[in-house]
This record gives structure tokens, sequence and C-alpha cells, in this order.
């Protein structure tokens, strides 16, 4: 449960971003989070309510983009939709899986009023 | 008042990783070889350390950074014990330690004596996987009693792994621990992952570990 540290971060870069846009307030915030980044959408929102306050970004909607894990098979070359935490490849049964997709953990913009 | 879409495309632990790079800099700059420790609670980090340094001793130089949640020497007071140098962080109820956490570990440490710089995570099997610290590899020590579903149940920390460590063989023969099933989850995760059996109890595959861990010393010395 490291979605103290995480929201610190959002508010950090909304923060800076809107400064370099010369915005005025922070409406929306766009993440992208895979789903093999083990963070909760509801632990970030509780921290965010309470941070954001007197804060350029209070009252900005956060919006999760969630990405589906796809495994890449070493053997067969092919790619799958991760279902659970672990399996193996579909097509062949190998267990030699990389993450092609799913790890993803960014800001991807913001959405600003300015005056 | 009009309404824009800024666009940003930033890492959301970007602030941490640009610490943990100048973190590795300064390692590099020191000759310091180090590994990130991770682990649960309990499963022999110190006592993993403690044997690391009696093998390689007097020919390593072993440095440790201990991350702790509670305000505690306990753990780098052992290895002040044993004559390395030890620094104690206090994550003030953080579940990880994090690049600028190290970063202050770093400057209480006389890094351009030191060889080998072992940084014990807070233990936990979820936070610290997320947080690059500026170390050169990520080391997780596993141990037979908490059972051999590990790898399934905290995919993330295993996918993450440079080496891996079982400890505390000496207790298999009274707990039901499937080795294979283990060893099934762990290469799902992470391929031909370099892996030591050891206990630190009787001392049982530490050997091979120190000289894993020499040849990479010595490799780490030629770049």
């Amino acid at each position: 449960m490291h979605e103290l540290a995480v929201t610190e971060s959002i508010l950090e870069i909304a923060t800076r971003h809107a400064q370099q846009a010369e915005a005025a307030r922070v409406t929306d915030i766009y993440l992208v989070i895979g789903q093999l980044s083990s963070i909760v959408d509801d632990s970030v929102q509780f921290y965010w309510d309470s941070m954001a306050e007197n804060t350029i970004c209070q009252g900005a909607q956060l919006h999760f983009k969630r990405i589906q894990a796809r495994m890449r098979c070493q053997d067969c070359q092919g790619e799958f939709e991760l279902a659970s935490q672990l399996e193996p490849c579909p097509a062949c049964g190998s267990y030699r899986l990389t993450v092609a997709a799913g790890d993803e953990f960014f800001m991807e913009s913001i959405e600003v009023e300015k005056v | 008042m009009t309404v824009n879409r800024v666009q940003v495309v930033e890492n959301i632990l970007n602030a941490n990783d640009q610490v943990a790079q100048l973190n590795r800099q300064v390692l590099d700059q020191a000759g310091a070889f180090s590994i990130n420790l991770m682990a649960s609670p309990g499963a022999g980090k110190t006592s993993f350390i403690l044997k690391t340094i009696q093998a390689l001793r007097p020919e390593v130089n072993i440095g440790v950074v201990e991350g702790d949640t509670a305000p505690v020497t306990i753990d780098a007071d052992k290895i002040n014990a044993v004559g390395m140098p030890a620094v104690q962080i206090n994550t003030g109820g953080e579940c990880h330690l994090d690049a600028v956490m190290l970063k202050a570990g770093l400057q209480q440490l006389p890094l351009l004596e030191i060889d080998l710089l072992i940084v014990e995570n807070v233990g936990n099997l979820i936070c610290p996987a997320a947080f690059d610290l500026g170390t050169h590899i990520n080391l997780l020590v596993a141990s037979i009693p908490e059972g051999d579903d590990k790898p399934y149940k905290y995919p993330n920390i295993y996918r993450g792994l440079d080496v891996l460590v079982i400890n505390k063989t000496d207790l298999l023969p009274y707990i039901d621990f499937r080795m294979e099933y283990f060893r099934q989850g762990v290469e799902m995760l992470n391929p031909g992952l370099t892996t030591f059996a050891v206990s630190c109890k009787t001392g049982e595959g530490i050997d091979a570990w120190a000289d894993w861990l020499r040849g990479r010393l010595a490799a780490a010395k030629q770049v």
C-alpha cells in the first residue's frame, strides 16, 4: 500500500504541468495504469481528496485508464491477454513469458482552466 | 475561462527514478556494487547479510543500509557488531525505501572504502517492488516457512528480480513446502532466474552464493 507516496507524486506532476501552462485550475487528471501495477484506485482517490485541498488541483477529477496485461511467449512468439496473474501460454503451454503490456504507470494528460 | 488539455506523459514515479539514477552514478563513481535486498518480515534478511559478510571477508569491504519502519537500530547494531559500517534509515512508517531515503543513507557511509553495499529494504513483498533505489541488482530472500505459494500471490516482486535466495532450507523436513510448485511459479514470472537455496542456520548453499557474488563484483570492477 504505497498509494500515499503515489498520490503525492500525482499532485506534484499535475501542479508542475499546470503552472507551466499558466493554468488557474486543474479540472481533470488522466492516469494510465497497467493491470500489473499494484495500485488501488479507491485508495488513491481517498488520499487525493484531502491532499489536493487548497492547491491548484482542488476538486480535480482523477480518471484511471486501466490497461489489460498482455504477455509475450518467448517460445512461440505469440501474445495473449492475461486473465489471472499466472498462466502458461495458451498456444504452446510455455512458461517463458515476458510482459508486453500492463505495467504502465504514468500521467497521460491534464485538463486545466485558464483565466 | 478556457479549458485546455495539457499533454503530460510522465511516469508517476519519475521523481523517484531520477534520484535513483543519481544514486546509481554516486555508487558507480565510488566503485561500490550494490544490492537491493527485499523480503517479507522474518525471512532472514539480516541473517543472510551476516552470512554474506562472513563468507566474503576480509577480501570484500561491505557496507549496509538498514531500512525499517520503526526507529530501532536492532539490525544496524548486528552489522556494526561484526565490524562493518551500517546506517539505519527509519522510514517513518512508510512501507518501503525510496531513492530519496537511500540518498540520505549513502551520504552517511564511507562509500570509497566499500566494495559491496547491501541495502536491506523494509520487510514487505509489495511496495518495495515499485521503487527503484538506484542499486545495481534486486535480490529477494524467500524462506521455506512463508509457504510455496508466494510467487503466485506476489508476482510483481518476482518479475523485477535479478537473483533469488530461498532461505531456511534446514526447515524443509518439517514444512509442507513443494519446491517444484514454488519454482514453477518463479519460472513463469522470471524465466531462468538465478536462484540459490541456502540455510543461514547451517550454512548450506552459502558458498555457491558467495562464489556467484564474487563473480559479479569482479565483473563490476572491470567496467
